[in-house]
């Protein structure tokens, strides 16, 4: 039995293979599981995509005309509890763009057992959010004469977000190095150590009102919604890497919006399939259908390099190896230009350059060729 | 304290802005501010503003004081009796424009029994409320707003009677209906507007009903036996014009039949038609290619003329003739001078456009559909009565739309078809559609319009009873003979070789990027190809620098321009397109060399 699975191996793949043993039954003849094999290996290559099929063109145009019946503007219900998502067809062009600073940034905190139960699930968003020092003071003044920028903290901001005096004056000291700072009763007095005018005195006011104090960076706003029978936390602002030091965060599920975070932190494979998400949330959501494979080839080729390359001249566009289709895209002179100075060379391998040419494009009808043995 | 502006410049500030505002007025309608000159009191930034600029819309309303409105039944006395009009109104201060920022301030009555000692002004009419050519809409208080300004643009469109000094203008590409009525169901526009000297369309019958599924999709089925009797028969004039322009030296063109020896002389068959004066005779019927107005101009180049080039001494032929896929008749000729004394000629073409599959139709609510079938008589359905409609309207163009002004002018028309008279149909002051349905029922018909009808082709009766009712029905400009077209060969464009573009230069149709897409996602790539050789061209290219070499056909041999004779030169097969781009490489001091591959 074991020589029959093995003389399929290479045609069947490995993972369909084990999966086939799997369900055998455990008493099965010979015959019987070679005819499973057989068919299985039919259904197979039946579905598999023919040689010279443009699966990159058929992906695009089933992606790209869906596309066209996309709803621009973003829907909003008055009185609900939801926050403010790029959707449609900007968030498809961002992110098939693979930009670095998306406009809406989320993050979905799955929580660890037993957070996720729902008790203290308020506590816990609010101590996700990132409070800043603006966030728990009531005035930021300058006291000219001594050259010193004052804080007043308001007692009550800060209690609610479950720190004390002590922490507070520990971040600020933290944050802002060679100044003397001195906390007197709800005071914070900050003097620069340098003999700064009082020009700096205000760009130092300004500066002070961003200090991180605590919290999950640049997460703004948090929301604790039920999701099945457990909670989870969705934010506004994504920090993907902050929030996984976080004991109450299960950083097997917890996922961002940002793809290219994703790529950073859990790298070029996860960012991949975040790719596939995001793009298929999109389409979910216009309530349109489009095969995910067809998603799966444009994450393929955003991916292939080991990092995100948008679908822009910068991005994918520029892998092209041939000269004339990079020209045809957009900015031609630059191309040609830059193709004329180092002698590039094209090899007219694929479908612009030959229709350009007017050549049979190497797909479909026009990849086979002829090989023929010549009589010596 | 308010601060005043006068045309959008600060002038300064007003202790009591209301009263400030309200004694502006009061000046104006007593005469001693120009009419034009509006005010208005923002509240919320505290801010007069009076304004006299031009450019704003100004409309007129009737002035209320106290609940009852200046202009009396003495007013309309006098201006029946012609004793005032209308400026005096305005002076008198009865009627006033305001334009859209005094309008903030006033409170106007649509109808004067809704008057209370609130309202500032009166509506003069709530057709006031919309524009000249949706007002001509009937029954537009039953029509959604944006169908209610499409059916208004669509009767900008229509073909009528335009002017009737038509046959001696020479209007550029205009058309007029044969028979033009005026409509049954109008409105009070159609008065104001005197619509009964230049109508634009029809009053015929329409069965709202699918017919073989000839008018799915908006398309609409008419009846030969219609067309016969004049439905919707149009004649398309369009002028052809010559001019004997002046040239320097004092050589000037000149209209009359070329003469054989001159440069570009067409054939003489082409001149057939052309009187002794070079022009054509009226009521000549004319076709493509034939000369309407013979003319020869003058050489070129003056300056490099050779003596001793006979080619370059003489006249070029420069006659108007008809282009591809044109006809008609002459009409009309007219010979004069324009403003600089040169003699112009305008020949006027008459054409005539019989409906046909495509022409565009619509009623005047916006429900605009082509010509998808033209039946017999013998073949359209028939009301149990024998009335056998002009036109199938299709039912499913009414729900998504709204449209039930259509409807009800359906009825009315019907109404006043049977009644023997003229429905008003206006905007927020119509007849009743309820009355027009219990008179169409006391004249013996079925109240709701609906009437049992026969299967024209079969003689079957129909199970259900068919909506069938007068409309009227306008022709729009669109007709399939000014747009029919189609190549398969024809002229090209010198630079790229590539087909010419647009219906009047016999161009192709453009097979774009993403009709490209197609092909190659079937893997369709030899076909692909087959249909972007139109530009394909075959040129020598030189094995060793990779540049298009030069073929001589005396001696029947290529050689490359920078390699010498001594080459390999082999025939690859481009296209134009790209070698115009190597061409251009070049240009650009780019050396664009060809490698080239084994076929085999």
């Amino acid at each position: 039995m074991e020589d029959l699975f093995k003389s399929y191996e290479g045609k069947i793949p490995d993972s369909l293979l084990e999966k086939v043993k799997e369900h055998l039954p455990p008493k099965i003849d010979r015959k019987k599981a070679e005819e499973i094999l057989e068919r299985v290996y039919q259904e197979f290559t039946n579905a598999c995509v023919d040689p010279g099929e443009s699966v990159g063109l058929i992906a695009a145009e089933s992606i790209g005309e869906q596309g066209t019946q996309m709803t621009l503007n973003t829907f909003h219900y008055a009185g609900v509890a939801e926050m403010n998502v790029t959707v449609g067809l900007p968030r498809l062009i961002e992110i098939l763009d693979g930009r670095k600073n998306i406009s809406t940034p989320m993050m979905e905190i799955y929580l660890a057992a037993p957070y996720n139960k729902g008790k203290d699930i308020k506590q816990i968003a609010l101590s996700i959010k990132e409070n800043k020092l603006k966030d728990i003071a009531s005035e930021f003044s300058i006291n000219v004469a001594e050259l010193i920028v004052e804080v007043a903290l308001d007692e009550q901001k800060v209690n609610a977000i479950g720190i004390d005096m002590a922490k507070v004056k520990k971040a600020v000291e933290k944050a802002l190095k060679d100044f003397n700072i001195k906390t007197k009763d709800n005071i914070i007095s900050i003097r620069s150590s340098k003999d700064d005018g009082l020009n700096e005195l205000y760009k130092l006011k300004e500066k002070i009102k961003e200090i991180h104090i605590s919290g999950i960076k640049d997460v703004y706003q948090v929301l604790p919604v039920r999701r099945g029978d457990e909670f989870i936390i969705i934010t506004a602002g994504s920090n993907l890497k902050a929030a996984f030091d976080n004991e109450y965060v299960d950083p097997i599920r917890t996922t961002t919006n940002n793809v290219c975070e994703v790529s950073d932190v859990l790298g070029i494979e996860a960012a991949r399939q975040s790719i596939i998400n995001e793009v298929f949330k999109v389409i979910e959501n216009q309530g349109l259908n489009i095969d995910k494979r067809h998603m799966m080839i444009v994450a393929d080729m955003m991916c292939n390099s080991g990092s995100i390359k948008g679908v822009t001249r910068y991005g994918v566009v520029s892998q092209k190896a041939s000269v004339l289709a990079k020209a045809s895209f957009e900015t031609p002179i630059k191309h040609i230009i830059s193709a004329a100075l180092v002698g590039e060379e094209d090899k007219l391998n694929s479908v612009v350059e030959n229709v350009m040419l007017n050549q049979a494009v190497p797909v479909g009808t026009g990849l086979p060729g002829l090989i023929t043995k010549i009589k010596k | 304290m308010a601060e005043l502006f006068l045309n959008n410049k600060f002038k300064g500030e007003v202790d009591d802005p209301k009263r400030f505002v309200s004694s502006v007025i009061e000046e104006r309608r007593k005469g001693n501010i120009p009419l034009n000159v509006n005010v208005c009191y923002d509240e919320e930034s505290d801010t007069v503003y009076v304004d006299g600029t031009k450019g704003r819309v100004v409309r007129p309303l009737i002035v209320v004081k106290n609940g009852k409105p200046a202009l009396t039944d003495k007013h309309i006395q006098q201006l029946q009796k012609g004793e005032v009009v209308w400026d005096d109104l305005l002076k008198q201060g009865v009627i006033e424009y305001l334009d859209a920022a005094e309008e903030e301030n006033t409170l106007i009555a649509f109808f004067e029994d809704e008057l209370t000692p609130e309202h500032t002004h009166l509506e003069l009419h709530p057709i006031a409320l919309v524009g000249l050519t949706t007002a001509l809409v009937p029954y537009g208080n039953y029509c959604h707003s944006t169908k209610l300004a499409i059916g208004g643009k669509n009767q900008k469109q229509a073909i009528g009677f335009y002017a009737a000094n038509f046959s001696v203008r020479m209007d550029m590409d205009v058309n007029l209906l044969q028979t033009p009525q005026v409509p049954v169901v109008a409105t009070i526009m159609h008065e104001i507007s005197s619509y009964k000297e230049h109508p634009s369309g029809q009053n015929i019958v329409v069965a709202v009903m699918g017919y073989m599924g000839y008018n799915i999709e908006d398309a609409v089925v008419i009846n030969q036996g219609s067309i016969d009797r004049g439905f919707a028969r149009s004649t398309y004039f369009r002028p052809a014009v010559a001019e004997e322009l002046r040239y320097a030296g004092g050589l000037t063109d000149d209209i009359c039949i070329p003469d054989k020896d001159i440069k570009g002389y067409k054939s003489e068959v082409d001149y057939r038609y052309l009187e002794e004066e070079g022009i054509i005779y009226p009521e000549a019927r004319v076709g493509e290619g034939d000369v309407i107005i013979g003319k020869t101009s003058p050489p070129r180049f003056l300056s490099s003329m050779d003596e001793y080039n006979l080619a370059s001494n003489v006249r070029r032929e420069s006659s108007v003739a008809l282009k591809h896929g044109e006809e008609g008749i002459v009409d009309f000729i007219l010979i004069t001078e324009n403003g600089e004394g040169n003699k112009l000629v305008q020949v006027r073409l008459r054409d005539s456009r019989i409906p046909e599959i495509g022409d565009k139709f619509t009623s005047r609510h916006g429900q605009k559909g082509v010509v998808g079938a033209i039946l017999t008589q013998s073949d359209m359905p028939f009301t149990a009565s024998g009335i056998v409609p002009d036109l199938i309207f299709s039912p499913h163009g009414i729900p998504s739309r709204m449209t039930i002004s259509h409807l009800i002018e359906l009825v009315g028309a019907k109404l006043g078809a049977m009644a023997g008279r003229y429905i008003d149909g206006t905007t927020f002051a119509a007849e009743d559609e309820a009355d027009l349905r219990k008179e169409l029922n006391s004249l013996g018909f079925r109240e709701n319009g609906t009437e049992t009808m026969y299967n024209g082709q079969t003689g079957e009766q129909m199970q259900a009873k068919v909506f069938v009712g007068n409309m009227y029905y306008l022709k729009l400009k669109h007709m399939v003979a000014n747009k029919i077209h189609s190549r398969a060969r024809g002229p090209i464009q010198l630079l790229t070789r590539q087909p010419t573009e647009g219906r009047a230069k016999e161009g192709g149709l453009r097979l774009g990027e993403m009709e490209k897409d197609t092909f190659v996602a079937h893997g369709a790539s030899l076909l692909l190809k087959e249909r972007f050789d139109s530009d394909k061209t075959i040129v020598p290219v030189c094995e060793e620098c990779g540049i298009i070499a030069v073929y001589n056909e005396f001696k029947n041999k290529s050689y490359c321009p920078i390699c010498g004779d001594n080459v390999e030169i082999n025939n690859v097969e481009i296209s134009y397109a790209f070698k115009l781009m190597l061409d251009e490489f070049k240009s650009l001091g780019v050396y664009p060399k060809m490698v080239l591959e084994s076929k085999y």
